[in-house]
């Protein structure tokens, strides 16, 4: 088994948080695990991307092949669209609906979201509304991950580990609020029908 | 001992702290910052006392490595590929001085050019050089080279490239650790006139060199990075180097039909490049970078070897390589989603919200409006991203320091006023000297130097020039009267804009130094200082 994953976003949103905590899931599953990140230039404001390969043979390349990503994991709606090429026809698109608008020229929403529901296997979700009401809008990225976290191949406890294991020494109400995130995000995805 | 999950970058740090390096010296440059980042913020590395030191460029940082090496310890030298070019003097004169401790030259090149102004590929400096090169294919291998490495440089007494390339560097695997070794006691070279390059020494030094050749290509024969792996269908051979191994397997998860020659030391091994065209009706060459393996075996008139890969378009000549590109190249199916929707616009960096050169540029675009466009030259740093809109302020990015020296030229062409915008860091780095030549030459230049106390684009490393910039103009010659220091501030906006108008008029050199932190660098500062707080 294995799962290629696009993580997307704008630089200094966090997605190579996200990363980290996927990544603490598959090693501590006995996984392998290649991750490509964006350094430098774009971090500043522009369009980020991390090539996230999880799997339980030896990976090769450090970056997924075009048309092969199990899933585009984006949390920000335009950015999911950027990384269409590399998704497989059966992947999944989770992405967050939420814009980060630095830009004059941002399309409108609506026709972002539209071009998401073309996509066969997505999931659209309000991860910032949710975190908000968990009163703890930080959160965002770990609901974000709660929506997908079904489509990964590795059981819930590694995830709730891997917060655990990276949240711990912010307190234990960070890892709590973390771990409802994670609850609030896999409930969406089980409900979410489009 | 459990595996560590490390970029590239910092498997090569984790490598030289475990191999008894006792010193590292870099400038900052995306994609090698992280190595010295990471023995910087090294618990272990401070415990060993190692030095990691961030130098005012990577000239001055390649010339402090050479001098520990001659004093007998292991050291490390980190830049980006065009950093090289600043560092390109000493580094070629260490081969012939050659090396006491073990010392090595990281590398890190930017094929596709994702945070650099070209795609340079140092393999061909360590080929200039006549020095051995390390090239791994993965972190694990990074890692181990560090150790081969320092202990290749000791064997032969020079020093060793290790290069890399942006993939690699800010990739991320596990890695396995090896037993630690102590660091060199110290020593001076045996032959204390090895490192004066005066005639007659380097003319014995470089005949040295050239007579340990042969031993670097049998060292590279006999190396474990160096696989000849068999395969049964000869129509075919690939030759893969560093990275380009992976995309390879990328393409044949259960093996490789074609004999593959994976290469990761040079000078290239003969008897196995042999073995492989000799053995096969056409070869594949898959490097990152230029096509130096490749124009090697073509030759000027490509006659005789069939050789396929950039020249002939097997593989496209720029960019970096990847699983389709290699896919491609062998006639695979090649894999593709669906194309991104149309409406999808691009989000190219920009400066963020509050940065001190977002109001640098506001004031100097009003100064500058009675002049026209085209007189702005800049440098390499965030301040760069003023080319894009909405300021389009700039006009050149060439290199390090640039920006003084060609103002300095298009002024001696009458392009007067002319203005050269350049930040603290990359002043201290490259541009102290151009702007001595500006003073003597009494050149009517404005030079703005936007000081944000930190080099700002590689992620806010201490500038060299902290605290230092007025008065090194003032002791360079800039007159008094016409060095101002600006706080580049919303509210200060009229009256910073009015400075700078009357400094354009001035046919002399004028100095502007807008000073105020980088919002992230300070950011960084109170979190820290929050956290220290609440302890």
């Amino acid at each position: 088994m294995k799962r290629d994953i696009i993580l997307a976003g704008v630089g200094g949103q966090g997605i190579l948080s996200t990363a980290a905590i996927i990544g603490l899931a598959a090693i501590e599953k006995g996984w392998y695990l290649k991750q490509a990140e964006v350094h430098g230039m774009s971090q500043r404001g522009g369009d980020v991307q991390s090539h996230l390969r999880i799997s339980e043979d030896p990976i090769f390349s450090d970056l997924i092949p075009f048309g092969q990503a199990d899933m585009i994991l984006s949390v920000e709606p335009m950015e999911s669209l950027r990384y269409l090429p590399y998704l497989h026809k059966e992947g999944w698109l989770v992405s967050n609906n939420k814009p980060f608008v630095n830009i004059t020229n941002y399309p409108e929403e609506e026709n972002i979201y539209g071009e998401i529901r073309k996509v066969k296997n997505h999931i659209l979700i309000n991860a910032d509304d949710i975190a908000k009401d968990l009163q703890s809008p930080k959160s965002a990225n770990v609901v974000m991950l709660g929506a997908a976290i079904a489509k990964l191949g590795i059981e819930r406890q590694y995830f709730e580990n891997a917060i655990k294991g990276l949240f711990g020494r912010k307190g234990e109400e960070v890892v709590n609020v973390n771990l409802e995130a994670l609850e609030a995000g896999i409930k969406f995805a089980e409900q979410y029908s489009g | 001992m459990q595996k560590l999950l490390l970029l590239g970058d910092e498997a090569i740090a984790q490598g030289a702290i475990d191999a008894g390096m006792s010193g590292i010296y870099a400038y900052p440059g995306t994609p090698s910052t992280e190595i010295t980042e990471y023995v910087h913020s090294s618990k272990e590395a401070k415990e060993k006392g190692i030095i990691a030191s961030w130098a005012a460029n990577e000239k001055t940082a390649m010339e402090a490595a050479i001098g520990m090496s001659y004093a007998g310890k292991r050291t490390m030298v980190c830049m980006k590929h065009v950093g090289l070019n600043v560092a390109a003097d000493p580094f070629i004169n260490a081969a012939i001085t050659g090396a006491n401790g073990g010392m090595i030259v990281v590398a890190a090149d930017d094929p596709s050019m994702h945070s650099s102004q070209n795609e340079q590929d140092s393999r061909f400096y360590g080929k200039f050089a006549m020095i051995p090169i390390l090239e791994p294919s993965s972190q694990q291998e990074a890692y181990d080279m560090v150790h081969y490495g320092f202990e290749l440089s000791e064997k032969f007494k020079v020093p060793v490239m290790l290069r890399l390339t942006t993939r690699l560097a800010h990739s991320r695997a596990g890695v396995g650790r090896a037993a630690s070794k102590e660091q060199n006691s110290g020593s001076l070279p045996s032959d204390l006139r090895q490192f004066v390059l005066l005639p007659a020494i380097a003319r014995r030094r470089y005949q040295g060199l050239i007579d340990t050749q042969p031993a670097f290509r049998e060292e590279s024969a006999k190396t474990k990075y160096n696989e000849f792996i068999e395969g049964s269908d000869k129509s075919l051979g690939i030759i893969a180097c560093g990275l380009a191994y992976n995309y390879l397997m990328e393409n044949f998860q259960n093996g490789c039909p074609f004999p593959v020659l994976k290469i990761g030391q040079y000078p290239l091994p003969t008897d196995l490049v042999e073995k492989m065209v000799d053995s096969v009706d056409r070869t594949l060459v898959l490097e990152d970078g230029y096509p130096m393996v490749e124009e090697l075996l073509t030759g000027l008139l490509g006659r005789g070897l069939k050789i396929l890969g950039r020249f002939d378009g097997t593989v496209p000549y720029a960019g970096e390589l990847n699983p389709n590109v290699v896919a491609r190249a062998l006639g695979l199916e090649d894999t593709y989603g669906e194309d991104a929707p149309e409406m999808l616009v691009g989000r190219p960096p920009s400066m963020c919200p509050g940065c001190p050169h977002i109001d640098s540029y506001k004031d100097l675009l009003e100064a500058l409006e009675p002049y026209g466009n085209g007189r702005v030259f800049s440098d390499i740093g965030c301040y760069t991203l003023g080319a894009l809109p909405p300021f389009e302020a700039i006009n050149s990015c060439v290199d390090m320091g640039a920006s003084i020296t060609m103002a300095k030229g298009a002024a001696d062409a009458g392009l007067v006023p002319a203005v050269a915008v350049i930040g603290d860091s990359t002043f201290t780095h490259s541009g102290m000297t151009g702007l001595l030549d500006a003073v003597n030459a009494k050149s009517p230049i404005t030079v703005m130097i936007l000081d944000n106390s930190t080099t700002g684009m590689t992620g806010g490393q201490p500038s060299a020039a902290f605290t230092h910039v007025e008065n090194i103009c003032l002791g360079i010659g800039v007159e008094r009267e016409h060095l101002h220091i600006l706080k580049p501030l919303k509210k200060n906006h009229d009256e910073n804009t009015a400075i700078i108008k009357k400094e354009l008029e001035y046919k002399g050199v004028s100095v502007i130094i807008p000073t105020r932190e980088c919002i992230q660098t300070l950011n960084r500062r109170m979190r820290a200082k929050f956290k220290n707080k609440t302890k």
